[in-house]
């Protein structure tokens, strides 16, 4: 090794770089060249780095092509319009609505669905899932019926719950719970298993009762995994939405875009599909929030 | 103060995929006395952590049985069988703090509630359990990070919130089990001198768990030496390695010492010949 190669590299640099122009030999002699470095950056696992500014230009070159494909009517407006008609679209039916219904009324029963379920969920599955978790009965009894049901499609089993239940906002909210519970369990009592026995063994020898234990180590440890089943769960939720607002809905996103498709709007449908998107990202952003503030040490 | 005491204790653990059991402890009778520092070392699956487990309460074993004082830890006299005494046994408790290797802190607490932990499960007011909790922290060392979430601390730190963790509850003994075992060399020497110093100034009887023999021979009072298959204890040494560098605060000396060199060639020797003989589980 020697040191002096090492301390003189920018002048060196320079006046090998004005003799040199090809720019791979340059490249190769960057190596050598003094400035920050990051770990990781060379040799360190594969897929590092911000991805934000390609993501950006993904999306802008989807809608420029999207653009440039119904400016030059590649595609016919009934298959694929334009997203100027979009835009058009969506102010038309943000303000005189459609199907008897604005916009904001169409989301607003959307919401309420999926929240209403969200929020079931959430104060039956999560006990449940702990309790599942904590207790061999309750995960004997509960285990076989959510691995059942699980697996199935949301269509599936939307016809019996309409028999059973009816036409009304009830069969629709069931079926986005019942989308919605079986991963918010899971996530629950997965959570409560990856609790270390080391913790468990500590607050033991502190003097700590079984319920103590639960309370104080198992439940708070969990949290992490009840997030992440609550995320999730409420993507779930949107994405059964469109099958409960098939029977029977007055509005809806969902019923929105079945009924637009109906009469061939398509800037209709892709319209509610985009917003549907939206509403779905934004509250995964907000989940993703809440878990940095709630939960900092996860992972720890 | 009263001592701890095994009473002929074994331990059968079922064997894995129907196979034979396996013999993790055999025949263990040996007590802890009022202000001892006993040191296990051995081999790995010699069950020194199996004995710690008992201790603490944490397993029960297949025959034997162990005593705080007056109170039953684990397992019952032979006598006793066919009464139903199992409401006697105290299982885990406040009296016998642990420290163990790591993750064994609360991650959602800071250093101070941390350590305040025992506290707070016994019903002590904030005020009062934080400012108990202070003052073990300043035993420590750790007077100025009260606030810092244990995640963010080093290795070193955060065995010493561990510790602080369980003297806050003012428990008979200490239980150890590899504490320094994942520190690095140079801080691992530091806190040998930091648990010396809390046993002097605490007078708690201490169960410490290890594989370096150096480390043994510094802080033990007593050393006991475990070999495996069954795990049993083959051998016992008195020392006095740790009162004279409470003496002279000089841990280099100490450990080139020529008793100290010689006995630990002696170790050496027993550990070595126990493990051409066993190898060892793990």
């Amino acid at each position: 090794m020697n040191q002096t190669t090492i301390a003189t590299p920018p002048n060196a640099n320079k006046s090998v770089n004005e003799l040199v122009k090809p720019t791979l030999l340059k490249r190769c002699l960057s190596v050598f060249a003094a400035g920050p470095v990051k770990p990781g950056e060379s040799y360190g696992a594969p897929g590092q780095g911000k991805s934000l500014a390609i993501s950006l230009f993904t999306t802008t070159m989807l809608i420029g092509i999207w653009y440039i494909a119904t400016y030059f009517e590649w595609v016919k407006p009934l298959f694929l319009p334009s997203p100027g008609a979009v835009v058009m679209r969506f102010w038309e039916v943000a303000t005189e609505g459609f199907a008897n219904a604005t916009l904001l009324e169409h989301t607003g029963w959307s919401m309420m669905r999926v929240f209403s379920a969200f929020l079931l969920a959430l104060v039956t599955a999560v006990p449940i899932g702990i309790f599942m978790g904590v207790n061999r009965i309750a995960r004997g009894i509960f285990d076989p019926i959510i691995e059942f049901y699980r697996p199935l499609p949301p269509l599936a089993y939307l016809p019996l719950v309409i028999i059973w239940l009816g036409i009304g906002e009830v069969s629709k909210v069931v079926l986005i719970y019942l989308a919605i519970f079986a991963p918010m369990a899971l996530s629950a009592r997965a959570g409560v298993k990856s609790v270390a026995m080391e913790q468990i063994h500590a607050a033991y020898s502190m003097g700590a009762s079984r319920w103590q234990v639960i309370k104080h180590i198992i439940l708070i440890n969990a949290l992490p995994e009840i997030l992440t089943g609550m995320r999730i769960g409420i993507g779930f939720g949107w994405t059964t939405l469109v099958a409960a607002e098939m029977v029977a809905a007055q509005a809806g996103l969902g019923f929105m875009v079945l009924n637009a498709a109906e009469f061939l709007v398509t800037d209709i449908v892709i319209m509610g599909i985009v917003v549907i998107g939206i509403i779905a990202y934004l509250f995964d952003m907000l989940m993703r929030y809440l878990e940095r503030k709630l939960v900092p040490w996860k992972g720890r | 103060m009263s001592r701890l005491q095994i009473h002929d204790v074994s331990v059968l653990y079922p064997g894995v995929n129907g196979g034979e059991e396996v013999t993790a402890l055999s025949g263990i009778n040996f007590n802890i006395e009022p202000g001892e520092f006993v040191v296990a070392l051995g081999a790995s699956g010699c069950g020194k952590t199996t004995l710690l487990n008992l201790m603490a309460g944490f397993i029960q074993p297949s025959e034997g049985y162990l005593t705080l004082g007056d109170s039953s830890i684990a397992g019952l006299p032979r006598v006793a069988c066919g009464l139903d005494l199992q409401d006697q046994i105290s299982g885990p408790g406040k009296d016998r703090g642990v420290v163990f290797q790591k993750h064994a802190l609360l991650p959602w607490l800071n250093v101070l509630e941390n350590a305040a932990f025992g506290l707070k499960l016994q019903g002590v007011g904030e005020k009062e359990r934080k400012a108990r909790a202070a003052d073990f922290l300043k035993l420590v060392g750790l007077e100025g990070f009260h606030n810092h979430p244990v995640y963010q601390l080093s290795g070193g730190m955060q065995q010493r919130v561990g510790i602080a963790r369980a003297l806050t509850n003012d428990p008979q003994m200490l239980l150890l089990d590899e504490p320094l075992g994942a520190l690095d060399a140079l801080t691992r020497e530091v806190l040998q001198e930091l648990l010396l110093d809390v046993w002097r100034e605490t007078q708690k009887m201490m169960f410490f768990i290890t594989h370096s023999v150096e480390e043994a021979l510094f802080m033990a009072s007593r050393l006991i030496i475990m070999s495996p298959r069954p795990g049993r204890i083959t051998h016992e040494f008195p020392l006095e390695f740790n009162k004279i560098f409470l003496e002279n605060r000089d841990a280099r000396k100490v450990k080139s010492m020529p008793e100290f060199i010689a006995m630990r060639e002696k170790v050496l020797g027993i550990i070595h010949g126990d493990e051409v003989a066993g190898g060892g589980l793990h």
